[in-house]
């Protein structure tokens, strides 16, 4: 699995035999002494956190699994059952509920870091792509587990998304009908989808099998995006980065047991908490909150079948970015003006977000009040668009013109000289 | 043995033949892997008691005037609403030409066993159009219906006059089958 040289040697008689035959315990020591660039930073410990939350939820999942009904008559009353009568229940299900939003979160600072660092530049176009398609299969699972336990948001919240494929045209109502399997969201509809939300995970651990597998061919990026060069430019996997990402995950499972055991509802929606009906929509549908960008991109424009491409494109365009961005250069440590046009990128995310949580009429910023006393000023709508208009201008204008007309800061010759160069005469050693 | 027989295929001026054989094998075995692929496609629709749960009978003289009632049918609900003389008239008074998805009221109306519409009863799948959210009655700009997930306007005929949804609130297939019930799909 890794391309560098294996300099794993069987000591006992045991190892031997098997290395003749299954040489798998040379994979995983190949993949301990595996070298990494000695500057990575702690930004580079999300792809092990984001491992652990995958196992994390496949465990959890399968468990829950045990104790759920996927039927509309007794989905709700299960879930609800495993919260207060299984043992364990109220650790595990949360566990998994909350685990679904640190995920989200992870592979968010997963992907902004390689958005910043250029991690998608060439050799790693593939690595990035697998990852696109990793986030995109979970985005879908995300979905199809928020259903499940056949809450008020459950329910409209698959009405709403399987409304999309409605909109196709011509085909689109059958499509839709296909998907559901009836008329509406119905008891097909649940058991499909809870059949799927089980498969799904599995798809992602082999892409994440691939996506490590490019990893390692390739080699990893690092923060000042130079490919190491010799030796003294990179440092084994173990012990130096299980011990870093070590460090990092019980940080972030600190903040995960915080939700689990004092919060573990303040990521989801009190209307999840009356069973799905059918003749009454709640007054404020809104995702959860790892999807909100793209719901107030989707709500951007007046026109569904628009509104959907637009959300559509605003995931399409990260599987091209590798060749929308043209700068050779990968760090945007030493592109001044791009990392500006990057942190704007990051205000206008949140601002996405918070717009997806809003009603689109409502008054984000007041400038005052009109001749009837209400509040006039920018509304979320129009916020969102604005915000929508610089997402796309940042991928498909601001990167692709940037790499052309920006001149790159001097970039050092090697990591070690990088490492090494700002801390002379410092007795601690280099980060 | 096995190579004298070696080199009699390869002296055979047979490769037509077998490219022939090698061809219609292949598409043979798609053909048949292809057809297999429908029955797993095919699942996925509506079963047939889905299709069979597919009408029901609705008491119009149970709708009070000025109300509206709710029902399911296949999952969704109708909307069976009894209009006031004042929603009929701003129903009927809406320039048409000017409409997103242009109808007038009397399109949305089935007429009875005598031919006449009966402009008190609006009968409808009670589904905005836009992402399939339940619209609230006597609510927004037009008098009609609002749909709180994405802000669409409907008027007193069901009529999309404002915001995303992209056509007017379905009318479902119904008959009457007297005067004052009708069966609907």
């Amino acid at each position: 699995m890794s391309g560098h040289p294996s300099t794993y040697e069987p000591k006992y008689a045991a190892t031997k035999w098997m290395d003749q035959r299954l040489p798998i315990i040379r994979m995983g020591a190949d993949f301990m002494t595996f070298p990494s660039p000695r500057n990575l930073n702690y930004w580079w410990t999300f792809g092990g956190i984001l491992a652990l939350c995958l196992v994390s939820q496949i465990i959890t999942g399968i468990i829950l699994a045990m104790h759920y009904v996927p039927h509309i008559d007794h989905a709700f009353d299960s879930v609800q059952r495993i919260k207060r009568d299984v043992p364990y229940g109220w650790l595990l299900q949360p566990m998994h509920a909350v685990g679904a939003s640190m995920f989200f979160l992870a592979v968010y600072v997963h992907m902004l870091r390689g958005l910043y660092y250029g991690s998608y530049k060439a050799p790693r176009e593939l690595l990035w792509i697998i990852g696109c398609l990793i986030y995109l299969i979970m985005m879908a699972t995300g979905f199809l587990g928020y259903t499940l336990p056949w809450g008020q948001m459950s329910f409209w919240g698959a009405t709403v998304i399987t409304g999309f494929f409605g909109a196709v045209p011509v085909v689109g109502e059958s499509l839709q009908q296909w998907l559901l399997g009836g008329y509406a969201v119905d008891n097909a509809t649940l058991n499909r989808f809870f059949a799927l939300h089980y498969l799904l995970p599995f798809v992602i651990a082999a892409l994440v099998g691939l996506h490590v597998w490019a990893l390692h061919h390739a080699g990893q990026n690092n923060p000042i995006g130079i490919t190491p060069k010799t030796k003294q430019d990179t440092l084994a996997f173990h012990p130096f980065y299980t011990v870093k990402d070590g460090f990092a995950v019980c940080v972030f499972l600190l903040i995960f047991a915080f939700f689990v055991f004092y919060q573990p509802d303040a990521l989801g929606h009190a209307d999840n908490y009356i069973r799905a009906d059918a003749m009454k929509t709640p007054p404020h549908i809104v995702p959860e909150w790892y999807f909100l960008p793209f719901y107030a991109i989707l709500r951007a424009v007046p026109d569904k079948l628009a509104g959907i491409l637009l959300m559509v494109g605003a995931i399409a365009v990260l599987f091209v970015l590798p060749w929308l961005d043209t700068s050779k250069v990968r760090s945007m440590r030493f592109r001044p003006v791009a990392r500006r046009f990057f942190y704007v990128f990051l205000v206008m995310c949140f601002i996405l977000g918070w717009c997806g949580a809003e009603t689109p009429d409502n008054i984000a910023f007041p400038f005052g009040t009109n001749d009837a006393g209400e509040k006039v000023g920018l509304s979320f709508y129009r916020l969102s668009q604005i915000a929508t208009i610089y997402y796309f201008a940042f991928f498909l204008i601001i990167l692709p013109v940037l790499g052309l007309t920006e001149r790159p800061k001097d970039r050092p010759e090697s990591i070690t000289k990088a490492v090494l160069g700002g801390h002379k005469g410092a007795a601690a050693p280099a980060e | 043995m096995s190579e004298t027989l070696n080199k009699e295929t390869e002296t055979v001026d047979d490769e037509g033949k077998r490219d022939f054989i090698f061809l219609a094998t292949g598409a043979a075995a798609a053909a048949g892997a292809a057809s297999l692929v429908w029955p797993f496609v095919a699942q996925m629709g509506k079963a047939a008691d889905t299709l069979a749960a597919g009408s029901i009978e609705i008491n119009l003289s149970n709708v009070p005037e000025g109300q509206q009632l709710k029902t399911l049918w296949r999952g969704k609900p109708v909307f069976v609403r009894h209009r006031t003389p004042a929603e009929i008239a701003e129903a009927e008074s809406v320039d048409v030409s000017a409409l997103p998805d242009p109808q007038t009221d009397d399109e949305r109306l089935v007429p009875n066993s005598s031919g006449k519409v009966n402009p008190k009863y609006l009968v409808m799948v009670g589904v905005c159009t836009h992402f399939g959210c339940v619209p609230v009655g006597e609510a927004g700009d037009f008098d009609g219906w609002y749909c709180p997930c994405h802000g669409s306007h409907y008027d007193t005929s069901g009529r999309i006059r404002k915001g995303p949804a992209p056509t007017n609130m379905a009318i479902p297939p119904y008959e009457f089958i007297s005067d004052n019930v009708i069966k609907v799909g």
